[in-house]
């Protein structure tokens, strides 16, 4: 190594370090911590902490809870990921469009983005709220029963999942309105020359131009779909009965409730391995066959 | 989208222009529904809660109530300095990072960038019970810094930046060399302000992340000193008034006022940061 290039890699080190170091605190030490803890037992007033091999994996297995949480967050996911996705590609395409008001209507869609989950949360909540929230006045109007939709194990999952969508069809839209708008007109005119269809149009010029946009929109989908928790601690605390219960909130009530952290450290290990290979297949499969201009 | 532009070929014409309008106002009018409920509810004395006449009397005595029943000016004031902690020490930090990523040749950087990228997916919000016992170690549990620290370093941040740095021109930054600068003259005098754009949305897209962050400020901290306004808030409506939607409600709406009102007043430079900053 020449003097410079030695001088260079010293300086680039040290521009690097401070926030490698925070990095490594902060994301890689608790990353391979958490792994590590989650093969011993949690200590005890009595009982210290020991090596006990896969048994936190055992308990997983065989934990109802878990299981529960698991289907529950797929059916999550499940329902607001296609939904919201769907919602922000129409409500792009509508805005896109030269229609009346619709800057108004664009900020309709976005605002709930800038809201604090925590206030979303409190909003519904009020919504939902049997005999006294807005919902249950409108269902009152048109002859409908009462409604406990929050409280019911029927329904809570169900109005929770609307809930996320609400909170994140407008912040997807504006990705894909940034993408339609950079589509050439041209070829829309090439298009209309050859006669096709608006819907034809649609489906074999903007939507797979549109594809790296879902990619991306898509990867987001999910990573928050196992990470947004906040309006579950606020609406339901997971219950009733655990119908709302999420990966990570189960992670944080055993963590935090119970405190039970060496299985909290294997409940997250899991989610960690489960984000890990929604991740591989997302990037690895679907990107194939995503189409790149 | 310039307005001399021709006609787009598909933009909607007569009967099916008003249909799209009108669907795409219903969803907008169903979208904000939630929130104007919620202000309807704020802005009227708790009577008029769930009674819509156009008569009912406006009053901003909910407001006042609520303000008393809990400390949310120091709310205001905790929140304020986290995120002013977080945003200041992750420009400063991704700044430097994003800087060697960008311009330095060194071994281990492409291991050091793919570390970097972990964090994408490994999100500290998900690691919250590790944290945790690292914060008990510091003995920093309750205490501002220990919400702000797992974010400070942000690999979102070094890798916008980075991305913005590599399409500065290597020749201005030899002509600053040539002159004398030093490596830090030349990124504070030529790669910052180039950069601006991106730091505006960045800056942007942290603020409401961390204003509006819930969980791991819940978990980290117990007491009104530390306790950041989401907290305050939910620690306010699961109390002693949970029935009172009303006083909620104005709650709610004063917690979010700030980055309500920034969105409706600066709306043209929200959306284009968001798109551009992608990710929280």
């Amino acid at each position: 190594m020449t003097p410079a290039r030695h001088t260079a890699a010293i300086h680039g080190w040290l521009l690097l370090l401070p926030a490698m170091a925070l990095l490594a605190l902060f994301t890689h030490w608790p990353a391979v911590a958490t792994f590590i803890d989650s093969f011993y037992s949690t200590a005890r007033p009595r009982r210290p902490s020991r090596y006990v091999g896969f048994d936190n994996y055992e308990q997983i297995a065989s934990d109802p809870v878990f299981w529960q949480s698991f289907a529950n967050n797929l059916w999550f996911a499940l329902g607001t990921i296609p939904v919201s996705i769907a919602l922000a590609m129409v409500m792009a395409l509508w805005v896109n469009d030269r229609i009346v008001g619709r800057t108004l209507v664009r900020m309709a869609y976005f605002t709930p983005t800038v809201l604090p989950m925590i206030a979303v949360a409190n909003i519904w909540l009020f919504f939902y709220t049997p005999q006294y929230g807005l919902l249950e006045q409108i269902t009152g109007l048109f002859g409908g029963s009462s409604r406990n939709w929050l409280g019911s194990k029927d329904t809570a999952l169900f109005a929770v999942t609307i809930v996320a969508i609400w909170k994140e069809a407008g912040f997807f839209m504006i990705f894909y309105l940034a993408a339609l708008q950079s589509i050439a007109p041209s070829l829309a005119e090439a298009a209309a020359l050859e006669g096709a269809s608006r819907w034809t149009f649609f489906r074999r010029v903007q939507f797979p131009l549109l594809m790296p946009t879902t990619l991306f929109v898509l990867v987001n989908a999910v990573i928050n779909a196992f990470r947004m928790v906040d309006y579950i601690v606020v609406m339901t605390k997971g219950g009733p009965d655990n119908a709302t219960s999420l990966l990570l909130f189960y992670v944080y009530q055993v963590g935090f409730n119970f405190w039970d952290t060496t299985y909290a450290a294997a409940l997250t290990t899991v989610l960690l391995v489960l984000l890990a290979a929604a991740a591989a297949v997302q990037y690895g499969w679907l990107e194939r066959r995503v189409h790149y201009r | 989208m310039s307005a001399a532009a021709r006609p787009h070929p598909y933009a909607p014409t007569g009967a099916g222009r008003a249909i799209e309008t009108a669907a795409a106002w219903t969803l907008a009018i169903l979208w904000v529904l939630p929130l104007a409920y919620a202000v309807w509810a704020a802005f009227h004395p708790p009577e008029f809660t769930t009674r819509f006449t156009l008569l009912a009397p406006l009053t901003l005595d909910n407001f006042a109530r609520a303000w008393i029943a809990a400390p949310f000016g120091r709310y205001f004031l905790n929140t304020f300095v986290l995120v002013t902690m977080i945003l200041a020490c992750q420009l400063v930090l991704c700044t430097l990072a994003a800087y060697a990523f960008a311009r330095y040749a060194f071994r281990g950087r492409d291991v050091a960038f793919a570390l970097v990228l972990a964090q994408l997916m490994i999100m500290p919000d998900v690691l919250i019970v590790e944290n945790y016992r690292t914060m008990a170690k510091f003995n920093l549990v309750d205490t501002i810094p220990a919400i702000a620290l797992p974010y400070v370093a942000s690999a979102f941040g070094i890798f916008l930046l980075r991305q913005t740095f590599k399409t500065v021109p290597k020749e201005l930054d030899d002509a600053a060399r040539v002159e004398g600068a030093s490596a830090l003259q030349v990124l504070l005098k030529v790669y910052v302000p180039l950069a601006r754009p991106i730091y505006v949305a960045y800056g942007l897209v942290s603020v409401s992340y961390h204003w509006n962050n819930f969980l791991w400020p819940l978990i980290v901290t117990n007491s009104v000193e530390a306790r950041p306004l989401t907290v305050g808030l939910q620690v306010f409506s699961s109390g002693d008034q949970g029935i009172d939607w009303s006083i909620i409600c104005a709650a709610t709406l004063m917690t979010s006022a700030p980055l309500l009102l920034g969105f409706l007043l600066f709306q043209r430079q929200f959306v284009p940061s968001f798109m551009r900053a992608g990710i929280r």
